[in-house]
């Protein structure tokens, strides 16, 4: 089938089997790699991207279904901030600053998920933070850093 | 992990998508946010021919007020449940229930449509749904049928709606002012309840809804007659698991859910009668 | 320049990590990848079955299916043992041909045209089993009833000292004894295995590895098919976390390889979750015995660990680890007789590899929950018994029983600062308080010492090569193999101190054996003190040639030669050193230059090998909270003190002990990989194994504590395992203290709901504590 999707402000346009799931269509026709795949049941967050800015699990959403949706991932998250070629989100750059990442695999998605978790809650206590994390799986960090890089960001917004 | 080929519908409108269920019957599983049935089909434990896509019939996506209760569309997403301002004022058990499921991804796909649906005793919906005697709405081949939320689940991941039919409404009474609670176990925050229990006590309704407790989601009738005879939190929770046949797996064994059931129902009365909250 | 040594250096490497994602090897984009085959596996759905008939011919017809394979179609001879003392009659086969010995073993090898081909193809596959007998369970497997290999004789695979001699206990007045369960975890990295590999047009065989240790893999990989060493590159490229299990190399990663030249085809091979959990080595998996004997006033004067270690169904570097659990037996203490058994046994379960501590964690979890049951049966505070037998700071180099000689350590100062920082006897009297009032809500408080052996079990080396180039830019070239450990940060500020040279000209380079030849990876926590002492020699060693140079060009002797760190300048040394000069300096760029020009290069290799393994230690203390009447264990706290020596930069280091601590945190609350008692695996997804998420910890409180090894240039010990080694008998302990008013003295892991709530239900009657 045909699908156009919009993602990260680009418009898209392949033929694909509609068991396509929107992660490989990422990954595999738009080239974008950043999003990961860790896990087979919607568990470990890896995959999160933003459609229509909020959180989804790219893993467990059909190509097909985000047609018609805006899709951003983490190659096209720093331009939704208006930043400039090379700039970093701010939680991108929280996350730099304190150490939220180690091997990387779960960031993008993690980044995606702590981005669209202060849209909803600008000012989370630290549990807030780890209960809006809860669908993000991390086997690095202990989440500590990860908790604090989301806080850092509050804090500087607010 | 890829779901096995299928052929793919996406019905714009109400009338083509009942079509489209008549035509295919039980060859075809309707998609609406995907979470209880596309990690199925990742499995390939669920292999339909065809799959139609209802993510597009707006319409089914709503919140409304109906005096008595409100009436929410099917579609509508868990994060919608928990973050609309009516079902937080009359019904605040649904909102908080709908805020807990899964995790916000999950919330953000999910419909309330959906769970119902799919029936499962592990869910945290269909509990929610017996302890406030919601009503169902479905459209089909045999026209608009409602369906009590008592008469609704029939077995495991089976429910009163045949292959054609599908979940268009819920209708919710409205429990303004009515003390409630929500209980729940988990090894982890995104996992399924090992038990839960929805609790709504107070003037003028009681209801408790029952999570993982057999092979459907559950009503403790007993503790509700006995709260309504005016039994004690302690006394009407010790028959929470009369009529449950809970299943063991690696998280519990049947004894354990009968007493997760009990101290669940208990501490969820307690809280409902102190009026934490209302 | 001021030092970098000590500061917190943000990563360099994350800039591109947050912004396009890591380069995994499911990432990597490279010309002769193009067209690439994928690569699926048809596994075993029985633990142990004999293979009666494989019927591929539903394969063949399959769309885009290129070949299939089964070990029939395969003439590879026996794989190696991953360690030299197992036995080799236990070999795994490539494929399984006759016999399958785990749920998850791969039957045959697909190769379709697209992934989603594979799965469809796999599907098509029939292969019909006998069933034989399974053995799930390690203390059956060793009574030899079911026989995994019968020409072999046993299941034992391993044996590690002598059986117990009774007479260590003569003269002791309390003796406790205890069965331990270290039980089977998944090493889960985010990252599950992937291979690539494609001939060059060289007729080299370029290799993209999910690897800890490519140039390892390199050796494993000609080895094993005869090939020649300068015949294959191994590239690691960006890898989502090994925590031990990517090691070594795996059938199905041999595989992939081997075919990619014998069918000359670039190929691809990605698992999938579902098959990493049954087919990706698992972690611990012991059956302990011990014993402990003393004295009423808390002396402990004989300990005894026996060992049984699940091998999984093909013994590889799991079956070894006891080796490592004996030589750590004794923990922090003094204790005069130590005695110590272990064996390896294999079951119809998947191969156990190292995990994040590798034989460690369960040397410290054992002696730490001994030296409670000790503590409990004399009545003596777990704190005082083990002030009384701490190995005291003026006996080291200290020898153990066991025969470890630990560098080291400050065992007391330890754990007088965890208990300051937890503000213990607080702790004390809030637990008092919620016993004595019978409290649904009941407090735990566990403290665990730990030492450990990293760089081990021998003194381990490592190489580097530093360049400095005619731009005056460095390349640091290093053998180990990052895998979020940030050594592109860390060598650079190792190299920066010594150059001069600022850190955004310096060029960290790994994981390319066509780049880095020698190298021994990144494991065992031996990076920093072996693979950052390597590049500190080399660099030194390229200064002390670039001095040279810069004395011809400043037409001074060698001896006058300063390097000017601030402005990155050589200058003639006067009696005001460096600083104090006028006059012009000539800078990296041009004695780089002066040396290349002179057909020269400035370059200097080194081999660093250390004089002996280093002993990290420390103290964690962990507070934990029981729902009484549900069972669930929530970690309120987890305080740490972990001593690795010198720290080269603290932000890192943090992050290294706070991943550490979650794992090591989830093993005592709820990880456990579970085989049923017919060896079916039953926590297979991430929906069913417990993983532990954000909600599940707190913050952790981390106190430093710095005690510089005389190991190495650094003084750095390692620091990668040391919060999974103290973290978990930590909250283990603090799980069966919070038990302990129903008179529980021991519970095994993971706490889970229905494990606790069972214990309390088959407890004694709740004692407040008020009865004297």
């Amino acid at each position: 089938m045909d699908i156009s999707l919009n993602v990260n402000g680009t418009t898209h346009s392949h033929d694909i089997e509609p068991r396509t799931l929107l992660v490989h269509y990422l990954r595999e026709q738009c080239g974008l790699t950043g999003t990961n795949v860790g896990c087979d049941t919607s568990s470990c967050g890896a995959c999160t991207v933003h459609l229509d800015g909020r959180a989804v699990k790219s893993c467990t959403v059909l190509a097909l279904q985000a047609e018609g949706h805006e899709v951003t991932t983490i190659e096209g998250l720093a331009a939704t901030d208006g930043s400039v070629d090379g700039a970093l989100h701010p939680m991108q750059e929280a996350f730099r600053d304190h150490h939220g990442l180690q091997c990387g695999f779960c960031t993008p998605g993690m980044v995606m998920a702590a981005v669209s978790l202060l849209d909803e809650t600008p000012n989370p206590s630290e549990t807030e933070v780890r209960q809006g994390l809860e669908g993000n799986l991390c086997r690095c960090t202990g989440y500590h850093n990860i908790v604090e890089a989301v806080l850092a960001v509050a804090r500087e917004s607010s | 992990m890829i779901p096995a080929s299928f052929d793919y519908e996406r019905p714009l409108l109400l009338e083509e998508a009942l079509g489209l269920l008549t035509e295919h019957g039980d060859e075809a599983k309707v998609l609406a946010g995907g979470h209880s049935l596309l990690p199925l089909m990742k499995l390939r434990f669920a292999t339909p021919a065809v799959v139609i896509d209802v993510g597009r019939l707006d319409a089914l996506s709503y919140v409304r007020d109906e005096g008595d209760h409100l009436a929410i569309g099917a579609l509508t997403t868990h994060r919608d449940v928990a973050g609309d301002e009516s079902i937080k004022r009359h019904v605040p058990l649904l909102a908080h229930v709908a805020g807990q499921v899964g995790d916000p991804q999950v919330r953000q796909r999910g419909t309330l449509g959906g769970s119902i649906a799919h029936g499962d005793p592990a869910s945290d919906l269909p509990a929610v749904m017996l302890a406030l005697g919601a009503t169902f709405v479905a459209t089909g081949p045999q026209g608009r049928r409602e369906f009590s939320a008592d008469s609704f689940f029939e077995g495991f991941l089976e429910t009163a709606l045949t292959p054609e039919d599908l979940l268009v409404e819920v209708r919710v009474p409205k429990v303004d002012g009515v003390g409630w609670s929500f209980q729940k176990l988990t090894k982890r925050a995104q996992d399924w309840a090992i038990v839960g229990a929805a609790v709504l006590h107070g003037d003028g309704a009681t209801g408790v809804g029952l999570i993982n407790m057999g092979s459907t989601p559950l009503r403790a009738v007993e503790v509700e007659s006995a709260l309504q005879a005016g039994a004690s939190p302690n006394d009407a929770a010790a028959l929470a698991d009369v009529d449950t046949e809970p299943m063991a797996d690696l998280n519990a064994d049947e004894s354990f859910r009968r007493h997760l059931a009990k101290v669940l129902v208990r501490r969820g009365i307690e809280e409902a009668v102190a009026g934490v909250h209302k | 320049m001021v030092s970098l040594q000590g500061k917190r250096v943000v990563r360099r490497e994350d800039h591109a990590l947050l912004t396009r994602g890591g380069t995994y090897v499911a990432d990597v984009v490279d010309p002769l990848l193009d067209g690439a085959g994928h690569v699926t596996f048809v596994r075993s759905t029985m633990a142990h079955a004999r293979i009666t008939n494989i019927d591929v011919v539903g394969v063949r017809a399959m769309p885009g299916v290129a070949g299939v394979f089964t070990a029939a179609d395969l003439d590879l001879g026996l794989s190696p043992m991953a360690v030299p003392i197992l036995p080799a009659s236990m070999a795994r086969p490539w494929l399984a041909g006759d016999v399958v010995r785990f749920v998850g073993e791969p039957v045959v090898l697909i190769v379709t045209e697209r992934r989603d081909q594979g799965e469809d193809a796999a599907e098509q596959a029939i292969v019909d089993y006998e069933s034989l007998p399974a053995v799930a369970h390690v203390e059956d497997a060793q009574n030899d009833e079911v026989l995994l290999f019968p020409e072999h004789g046993t299941n034992t695979a391993a044996v590690f000292g002598d059986e117990g001699d009774v007479s260590e206990f003569e003269g002791c007045e309390v003796v406790v004894r205890q069965r331990l369960v270290n039980q089977r975890v998944a090493v889960a990295p985010l990252e599950v295995r992937s291979t690539a590999a494609a001939l060059g047009t060289d007729g080299r065989l370029n290799v993209w590895l999910s690897s800890q240790a490519p140039q390892s893999a390199r050796h494993a990989i000609t080895k094993a098919f005869g090939w020649e060493l300068e015949s294959v590159r191994v590239v690691a490229p960006d890898v989502g976390g090994g925590f031990g299990a990517k090691i070594g190399l795996y059938p199905e990663e041999m595989l992939v390889i081997w075919l990619a030249r014998h069918l000359n085809m670039p190929l691809r091979w990605l698992e999938t979750r579902s098959e990493n959990m049954v087919a990706m080595g698992h972690g611990r998996g012991q059956i302990q015995h011990v014993t402990i004997g003393g004295k009423r006033d808390g002396t402990v004067l004989a300990y005894r660990l026996d060992v049984l270690q699940e091998a999984g169904a093909y013994p590889s570097m799991g079956a070894f680890l006891p080796y490592m659990t004996r030589v750590m037996a004794a923990g922090v203490y003094a204790i005069p007789k130590i005695g110590s058994h272990a064996k390896s046994v294999v079951t119809n379960t998947m191969t156990t590899v190292a995990y994040r501590g590798a034989g460690r964690p369960e040397a410290t979890a054992a002696i730490e929950r001994a030296m409670d049951l000790f503590a409990a049966e004399i009545d003596m505070s777990p704190v005082e018994v083990r002030r009384r037998n701490l190995i005291d700071a003026s006996a080291f180099p200290y020898t153990t029983a066991t025969g470890a000689v630990y560098d080291v350590g400050d065992y007391r100062r330890a754990l007088d600062l965890v208990l300051d920082a937890a503000g213990y006897e607080d702790l004390l009297a809030e637990q008092a308080s919620r016993r004595a009032s019978g409290e649904i809500r009941q407090l735990g408080i566990g403290i665990a010492l730990y030492v450990e052996i990293t760089a081990g079990p021998t003194a381990g080396k490592e190489t580097a090569r530093v360049e400095i180039r005619p731009d005056g830019r460095a390349m640091v070239y290093t053998g180990t193999s990052p895998h979020g450990q940030g050594h592109e940060t860390s060598w650079a500020m190792i190299a920066s101190d010594v150059l001069g040279i600022d850190m955004d000209d310096i060029e960290v380079i790994h994981g390319d054996t066509d780049l880095v030849p020698k190298g021994m990876g990144t494991m065992g926590s031996r990076s920093l003190q072996l693979g950052g002492s390597a590049v500190l020699e080399a660099t030194e060693q390229v200064l002390d040639l670039a001095r040279r140079v810069a004395a011809e060009l400043l037409g001074v002797e060698v001896d006058d030669v300063g390097l000017d760190h601030v402005q990155g300048l050589f200058r003639r040394l006067t009696d005001a050193g460096v600083n104090g000069v006028e006059g012009a300096g000539v800078s990296w760029q041009q004695v780089a230059s002066a040396a290349s020009g002179e057909g020269g290069s400035l370059t200097a290799s080194a081999d660093f090998k250390a004089t002996t393994p280093t002993y990290p230690f420390g103290a964690h203390l962990a507070v934990v909270e029981i729902d009484s009447e549900t069972g669930m264990v929530t970690l309120e706290r987890l305080i740490a003190v972990d001593d690795a020596g010198r720290v080269l930069n603290p932000l890192i280091a943090e992050g290294q002990r706070h991943g550490g601590i979650a794992q090591g945190v989830a093993q005592a609350l709820c990880e456990e990989m579970i085989y049923d008692d017919d060896a079916n695996p039953i926590t297979t997804t991430f929906a069913d194994y417990t993983f532990i998420s954000a909600c599940e910890l707190p913050s952790f409180e981390l106190v430093a504590m710095e005690t510089p090894t005389p190991a190495n240039p650094l003084g750095a010990k390692g620091i990668g395992e040391s919060g999974t080694i103290g973290s978990t008998p930590a909250v283990q302990n603090a799980v069966v203290d919070a038990l302990s008013p129903w008179g529980i003295r021991h519970l095994d892991m993971p706490a889970t709901p229905q494990r606790v709530w069972r214990a309390i239900a088959g407890g004694a009657a709740f004692n407040n504590g008020k009865e004297a």
